[in-house]
């Protein structure tokens, strides 16, 4: 299934509680959770873990939007807004981690 | 008119709130006033000062250009948490605006000689 996530990680816990609980899959950053994605913080080490479980989305134009479109860690796939489409549709299911 | 020493406590990343922007709306309001204010940025409030906000594809204004006009309002004391930075893996060379980067510890000791704060 696609777990889609939109909180910084280093505000809230979503990202942790997603990953905590689903059983592999897909997992689609946007919003503020896009800064998950980026190379040199302190929570990279988390993401680069959860790629052997899980593959990573990360979506361009919120990554663009805070000047971080350049810095994304390596493995996590950058989709637009088509891709975001493509990928609730390829899933039987979504989870929001509101 | 009574000056009072006003400082914004910012610690919301920008875009997925409106937090970041309502802060910059009673900035200006307080800097039209001439009251003595400073910005205060740590935790994900570090991520509004980031260079290079491309905000097209989002259909929202970016910050970028507000930060440098700050100036001409009088209002040059932006300081940021050291820790804040490092965490997210940022240098002030990331930033748009020149600041100044303290400690926690510091940014603590300054908001106790604040006479307003106002949290975003």
């Amino acid at each position: 299934m696609l777990h889609i996530i939109n909180k910084s990680p280093y505000d809230r816990p979503a990202l942790n509680s997603a990953l905590a609980t689903a059983d592999g899959g897909s997992i689609l950053l946007i919003e503020d959770a896009v800064y998950a994605a980026v190379k040199g913080g302190a929570e990279e080490s988390k993401l680069k873990a959860a790629m052997g479980k899980f593959k990573i989305y990360a979506l361009a134009s919120d990554l663009e939007a805070r000047g971080m479109a350049d810095r994304v860690i390596d493995g996590v796939t950058v989709v637009d807004y088509a891709g975001f489409v493509d990928l609730v549709a390829d899933h039987k299911t979504c989870q929001s981690w509101l | 008119m009574t000056t009072k020493k006003f400082m914004f406590v910012n610690r919301k990343a920008p875009y997925g709130t409106i937090y970041a922007w309502e802060a910059l709306e009673v900035v200006l309001i307080a800097a039209a006033f001439e009251q003595d204010v400073s910005l205060a940025f740590l935790d994900d409030g570090v991520y509004q000062l980031k260079k290079g906000h491309n905000t097209k594809a989002i259909e929202t204004k970016a910050f970028e250009k507000t930060w440098g006009a700050l100036e001409d309002y009088d209002i040059t004391k932006l300081y940021v948490a050291k820790e804040s930075l490092d965490e997210r893996g940022l240098t002030t060379d990331d930033l748009a605006v020149p600041v100044e980067v303290l400690s926690r510890a510091e940014l603590g000791k300054l908001m106790e000689e604040q006479d307003v704060i106002l949290s975003f």
